[in-house]
């Protein structure tokens, strides 16, 4: 299709690239006062991904919510984006999403037909995960932006957090690294054709067949891997657990052309931002920089990062390998011994 | 000289690799940038491709040069 708009022109940041750093976060929200509920199973003092309350002894309320501007300059391949990246947090708590608003911003001479199909990908999307979207608000903005505020329903019992990881855990990811980078390289067109359609396949697949294979098992923790990378939530796991993260890079899927463009420095703004909140507490070893750096790389819609008790890695391993883009068991969970919170083999 | 300032991410890399491959990896090259993540970026390439880098800021602009 052709666009009038290139919609990534107008974005500064692309896509969870755009996240507010973890670490500057964690310092705002700091004093806040809380609130106290028995019934507020998960809130923001925990660093996860959603909120949830429990409304019964069989049932909790997830909720979340997630916006940026375009990623894409196809407006249904943003919209699509956007929904599965907002609906990830849901799968990530264990949850099924069940009710969406959108949130956007248009610029004032944004033509009608863009913004009905960035909203028509995220209607498809919210349709396909199951979920039924059920209004929202628009403002206007230079910046265009497009995300969802997602309900979602989770048995009170079965709540999965990023803090319930226990040593000798098996560590689990679903989805390859590398497209943060590949969509800042794609501003500059120096992604492949091939590999942006790739980025954009991974983008828009939800996690939903992730969430219903770990569900089976005994899933200790799991957090989706957006933002703050890999290093980032792997960080905020370990340290919501109290233990430490032994990876195995050479079994993590790392894009190719990804590693490539780290290597000359093609690289967001987003991966220093992790950098600088993560790699103070993690033990690089003798991995390559840019290696590394694709560690640290901000991930749009990325895949679930999952705790599981050793005695059912094999099995949700097994199941998960057919059902999500990259099944990967990528390390283990020690118990911490001081120090540095992740470490790099 | 290469003047990349006001331009973002990753922009000035892209044009600091490009006058590398145009002057056929000059023995020097000067850059000038206002952000700090377009100095980490091009000191990345130039590592890459055998260029060491120093940097000298000033008012939060950054004088990169690479020599070989």
């Amino acid at each position: 299709m052709e666009n009038e708009v290139k919609l990534t022109k107008l974005a500064k940041c692309a896509g969870c690239g755009a996240k507010v750093g973890a670490g500057v976060l964690a310092q705002i929200l700091g004093d806040m006062k809380v609130h106290h509920d028995p019934n507020l199973l998960v809130g923001f003092d925990k660093s996860d991904d959603a909120s949830v309350y429990k409304v019964s002894d069989d049932l909790a309320l997830v909720q979340t919510v997630d916006f940026f501007p375009p990623i894409h300059d196809d407006p249904y391949t943003f919209g699509q984006i956007a929904a599965t990246n907002a609906l990830s947090d849901v799968y990530a708590m264990g949850g099924e999403p069940k009710l969406a608003l959108n949130i956007m911003a248009v610029p004032k001479d944004m033509p009608a037909e863009t913004v009905h199909e960035i909203l028509r990908g995220g209607y498809d999307k919210a349709y396909e995960a199951g979920a039924i979207i059920t209004g929202g608000h628009s403002i206007l903005d230079d910046e265009p932006k497009y995300g969802l505020a997602v309900t979602g329903f989770v048995h009170p019992d079965r709540v999965l957090t990023n803090s319930g990881a226990k040593p000798g855990d098996v560590l689990l990811l679903t989805k390859p690294l590398g497209i943060g980078i590949l969509t800042t390289a794609a501003k500059v067109d120096m992604a492949s054709l091939e590999n942006m359609a790739y980025a954009v396949k991974l983008m828009t697949t939800l996690n939903r067949a992730a969430r219903d294979a770990m569900v089976k098992y005994r899933v200790h923790a799991c957090t989706d891997v957006t933002g703050f990378s890999l290093m980032g939530h792997g960080l905020e796991m370990a340290q919501g657990s109290d233990v430490e993260l032994h990876l195995n890079v050479s079994a993590i899927d790392l894009i190719p052309e990804a590693v490539e463009l780290a290597r000359i420095g093609i690289l967001p703004e987003g991966m220093y931002r992790n950098r600088s909140f993560a790699e103070p507490y993690a033990d690089p070893g003798k991995t390559e920089l840019c290696r590394q750096d694709v560690l640290y790389d901000p991930q749009t819609a990325g895949g679930l990062l999952i705790a599981v008790d050793p005695a059912d890695a094999a099995a949700l391993y097994e199941e998960l390998k057919d059902a999500v883009p990259s099944a990967q068991c990528i390390g283990t969970v020690e118990p911490y011994h001081g120090g540095k919170r992740i470490f790099l083999h | 000289m290469i003047d990349a300032r006001g331009q973002s991410c990753p922009i000035p890399v892209v044009m600091v690799q490009n006058a590398v491959k145009k002057e056929n990896h000059p023995s020097e090259l000067q850059v000038k940038v206002d952000a700090k993540v377009c100095v980490e970026n091009i000191t990345r390439y130039a590592a890459t491709v055998g260029y060491t880098v120093s940097v000298e800021e000033a008012d939060g602009e950054y004088t990169l040069t690479l020599k070989k």
